[in-house]
């Protein structure tokens, strides 16, 4: 999904990176990661079953960010 | 879709009214019969026939009736009725539900105190009992309970739109437009959900389970059309979306679970899967950008932002442990078929 906003990150208190605006996501091979909406939450905790995007289990392991 | 069959008095009279004409109403004396209705109640959260007639007037804002006039929706006498109902329903809530009472009007207060009343508890959920346990019957009932409100997901939150300014309203489109599909009608929740509902063999037409389903599933749904409909409610509305979007991620993982257990493909699951994804999101925004920004805006709505949190989790408890109780004792958690 396209979006044209200057890009913006976010790090919510003890949970995901809220990712607004045209950033291209990449995995380590540099192929791009499927973007099915305009704001995403990258996974912060490492726990996410559905990496690199968020899957609100920070909340189930009681993390705390840095 | 077609008017449901009365459950009772209530129910009977309000199926009358909006059945005649508008301009030559039957004459049923409705807001007496309401007044009587939540008079005599016992418990009006699972009262069929009240619960079941504020379903049928909220309904007329949405989607209406098939051969019911829609000026029945701004009729006086009715409203009148909706009126009895509602405040008696407020009323009842608000004695009922639990509010935190020192949290003080600022975002992160707001959002922290959103999250630590959603926070994930351990323990039987109909979620659990879906992913380990459900039968397939025990599916399509869970399926058929949510269609309810699922095929017209996030439409009761968007009246809150107009009512709103600034950063929280910002952030109520940002979240709404992502459960309409962000512009693509096939990826709309209300769409996804319907496909899951076919993937399964149910009729996915609007209100089509609408007779099977019990008053404490109507009154979540009837909840949420409550906060929706009153602009004096917009807080809750607020309150009520972020306890909804900050209960989800997990649960939906769980729903997935279930359906994949009982070999469901990619396309049945994919309603949970983008529920996963989406509402991590959202519950983000919800609990900092909408609620908590709401309350920094608008002190005096904070109460009622926490108020239509614990609303939300209190009827959702009610209305999953009745279905947990049935599904546990090998019986239907819906109404029988007539």
């Amino acid at each position: 999904m396209k979006d044209s906003r200057p890009v913006s990150v976010v790090a919510c208190p003890d949970g995901p990176l809220l990712v607004r605006g045209d950033a291209q996501l990449v995995d380590e091979q540099g192929k791009p990661v499927e973007r099915r909406r305009a704001t995403v939450a990258l996974c912060r905790c490492g726990a996410s079953a559905i990496k690199p995007y968020c899957d609100g289990t920070h909340k189930a392991i009681g993390f705390t960010a840095p | 879709m077609k008017l449901p069959s009365p459950r009772g008095p209530l129910s009977d009279a309000v199926r009358t009214l909006v059945a005649s004409p508008v301009d030559q109403p039957a004459d049923v004396r409705a807001p007496d019969v309401a007044r009587a209705a939540v008079d005599a109640t016992t418990d009006l959260l699972t009262d069929e026939d009240v619960q079941l007639a504020l379903y049928v007037m909220n309904e007329l804002a949405y989607r209406g009736f098939d051969g019911v006039d829609d000026d029945w929706e701004w009729d006086p006498e009715l409203l009148r009725v909706r009126r009895v109902v509602e405040g008696a329903f407020e009323e009842d809530l608000r004695r009922r539900v639990e509010v935190p009472g020192d949290v003080a009007p600022e975002r992160g207060a707001v959002a922290a105190a959103l999250f630590a009343m959603t926070a994930p508890s351990p323990g039987p959920s109909v979620a659990r009992y879906v992913a380990k346990r459900a039968t397939r019957e025990q599916l399509e009932e869970f399926l058929v309970l949510r269609s309810i409100y699922q095929l017209k997901e996030a439409d009761p939150h968007t009246w809150a739109i107009p009512r709103l300014t600034g950063k929280p309203k910002a952030a109520l489109v940002e979240i709404q437009a992502d459960e309409y599909g962000g512009g693509d009608a096939e990826r709309m929740h209300c769409e996804l959900f319907a496909s899951t509902m076919r993937g399964v063999g149910l009729d996915a037409a609007y209100g089509a389970y609408v007779e099977r389903i019990p008053a404490l599933t109507l009154a979540a749904l009837n909840l949420m059309s409550l906060v929706g409909l009153h602009r004096r409610l917009r807080g809750a509305t607020a309150g009520h979306l972020a306890a909804f979007e900050m209960t989800s991620s997990l649960p939906n993982r769980l729903y997935g679970d279930g359906f994949r257990r009982h070999g469901f493909d990619e396309a049945t699951t994919l309603y949970f899967d983008e529920h996963v994804e989406a509402d991590a999101v959202h519950e983000q925004i919800a609990g900092r950008d909408l609620a908590g920004e709401l309350a920094q805006q608008e002190p005096e709505l904070c109460h009622d932002i926490l108020f239509g949190a614990a609303a939300c989790l209190y009827l959702d408890d009610l209305a999953g442990e009745q279905t947990l109780t049935a599904w546990t004792a090998g019986a239907s958690a819906l109404r029988p078929a007539a």
